[in-house]
């Protein structure tokens, strides 16, 4: 579905709430959709370690396949909502399949290169394991910071740590939202598409909605949002209004327990 | 000529300085103060200048229990080598109120990985930090210099100087951080960092083809080992220079973590 250009003069149906600041929908350019430019933060690492967390599997034995197959999966869940990711996520795909590939090989003739080199995934698996432990380390940190969140020092200065260029998921990782999008998207494939109708939908109005039910309710379920939609086009344009909030911190994800459910709340203004 | 008409206790000077002061003080800066006074206006203030620095740690533990068993909403807390007084944390809903700080200013994940990085492995590179995330992190990097949390160390011996950074004292403000020994394990850390150059550096050894795909994100591990000496011998010298205020200090924390007040 290619971004169309609304027939000129279509004036929305009713007249927009007022909403935050960043979010007014009187653009320069009105014809255009409303454009999110995210940048990701987390690293390929970040992703592998979530995989393997998620999957319960040994760090120190990885199943190559099963990881390198989920992997490109989330690879490709990225490139499809357009985010801005990084080239080393090429690079670890293509580690990772020369990995597989090596470990395909019939043990007779792996047993030759073996002799002289250690497991291939030797190398993955230390660079993963040193990584593990600087995140952790950031989560002894986030600790101290949710402690001391309440201190100001002499004349209430605090850091001010407002200028944060990236998505501020802070509990949630971007990887457990592009799980629950994952879920989202395999749902309608089930259901078949209904695309026909061709409806268009665009970010700006989903965030409208998002933020039209976060006034009047308190929470609502991440994966929730999904439940009626039918078109793929509708699902990403929802996904990448939860982001686009959430980086501008209208919005928080909040996840209770480890891959448990993702619900979203308003940030209390300040 | 002293202005002094009734002599102060010196738990009242301490509580006064620590009362005014805007970054935290040493026991030292204290003491410092102390003489300096003694030196310009000689008298009575000179009686303060003879105390020394077990004196004065004595005065501040004092403080310290008056006004945590007053509880009069601030106390003094051990930060970033001294001491400051710090509101206590469950009267934080009213100061966010008060300040108009709505929100948490809190890191997000990826910075603060990258800030883990940074505190244990100081000084270093940003090819050493992305080394380990496996992703770029210029703009974190400017992020935190901009935040004051971490500053630039030095320049690497390493072929293009690369900068490198450290943490400041706003990051052990930021996280109540007596010193960088508070952060866990960063023996246990530094220990495994140690196995891996020479694991690598043997790797490297057998097989140089492996060594050379490490790419430019990996400094050449001889270089790296230097690196670490040379990290070993400064922290050594900085926790000799430490150990002498800590001893002093007993290391009674106050940190608001553990003397949780009851609430009201």
């Amino acid at each position: 579905m290619t971004r169309d250009q609304p027939p000129a003069g279509t004036a929305p149906p009713a007249p927009a709430p007022p909403i935050p600041a960043p979010l007014t929908t009187d653009d320069p350019m009105p014809a255009t959709e409303y454009k999110v430019q995210l940048d990701v933060f987390e690293g390929p690492l970040d992703l592998l370690l979530y995989l393997i967390k998620k999957e319960e599997v040994d760090i120190y034995d990885i199943p190559i396949e099963r990881i390198t197959t989920q992997y490109v999966q989330y690879l490709d869940l990225m490139r499809m909502l357009d985010l801005n990711v990084a080239g080393e996520f090429i690079v670890m795909a293509a580690t990772l399949m020369m990995l597989k590939s090596r470990l395909l090989l019939p043990p007779e003739e792996r047993a030759e290169i073996e002799e002289e080199e250690e497991d291939p995934r030797w190398d993955l698996v230390r660079q993963l394991v040193e990584y593990k432990k600087f995140k952790d380390a950031a989560i002894f940190l986030e600790t101290l910071e949710e402690t001391r969140k309440g201190i100001f020092g002499r004349e209430g200065e605090h850091v001010a740590l407002e200028p944060q260029p990236d998505v501020a998921l802070h509990d949630v990782s971007l990887f457990d939202l592009l799980t629950v999008f994952q879920e989202a998207l395999r749902k309608i494939r089930q259901e078949d598409l209904k695309e026909i109708f061709a409806e268009r939908f665009t970010v700006a109005d989903k965030i409208e909605a998002i933020v039209t039910r976060l006034r009047t309710e308190e929470c609502i379920s991440f994966a929730g949002l999904f439940s009626h939609m039918a078109s793929r086009h509708e699902i990403v344009c929802t996904f990448l209004a939860v982001l686009e909030l959430i980086r501008l911190r209208q919005v928080q994800a909040i996840q209770a327990q480890v891959f448990g459910e993702i619900m979203l709340a308003r940030v209390e203004a300040g | 000529m002293s202005d002094v008409e009734v002599l102060p206790e010196l738990k009242h000077i301490i509580g006064a300085l620590l009362f005014v002061a805007k970054q935290p003080l040493t026991l030292a800066a204290i003491r410092r103060c102390l003489q300096q006074v003694a030196d310009k206006e000689g008298g009575a203030a000179r009686d303060f200048a003879r105390a020394t620095e077990p004196d004065l740690a004595a005065a501040l533990e004092e403080l310290k229990v008056d006004l945590l068993t007053r509880k009069l909403g601030f106390h003094v807390a051990e930060v970033a080598h001294g001491f400051k007084l710090e509101n206590d944390v469950n009267c934080g809903l009213w100061l966010r109120q008060l300040l108009e700080k709505g929100r948490d200013n809190r890191l997000t994940r990826p910075a603060l990985e990258t800030l883990a990085i940074i505190a244990y492995r100081q000084p270093c590179t940003r090819p050493e930090i992305e080394a380990v995330r496996g992703v770029a992190v210029d703009a974190i990097i400017h992020n935190l210099l901009e935040l004051q949390l971490i500053r630039i160390a030095g320049r690497s011996p390493l072929p293009g100087k690369p900068w490198q950074y450290g943490t400041t004292q706003t990051f052990l403000e930021h996280f109540g951080l007596m010193s960088l020994d508070d952060l866990p394990g960063i023996e246990e850390l530094r220990r495994m960092e140690e196995a891996q150059f020479q694991r690598r550096a043997q790797a490297a050894a057998i097989t140089p083809a492996a060594a050379a795909e490490e790419g430019p994100g990996a400094p050449p591990a001889e270089a790296d080992e230097e690196l670490t000496e040379e990290l070993a011998h400064a922290e050594a010298e900085e926790e000799d220079e430490e150990e002498e205020e800590r001893r002093t200090s007993q290391r009674s924390r106050s940190c608001p973590t553990r003397t949780r007040a009851p609430s009201p």
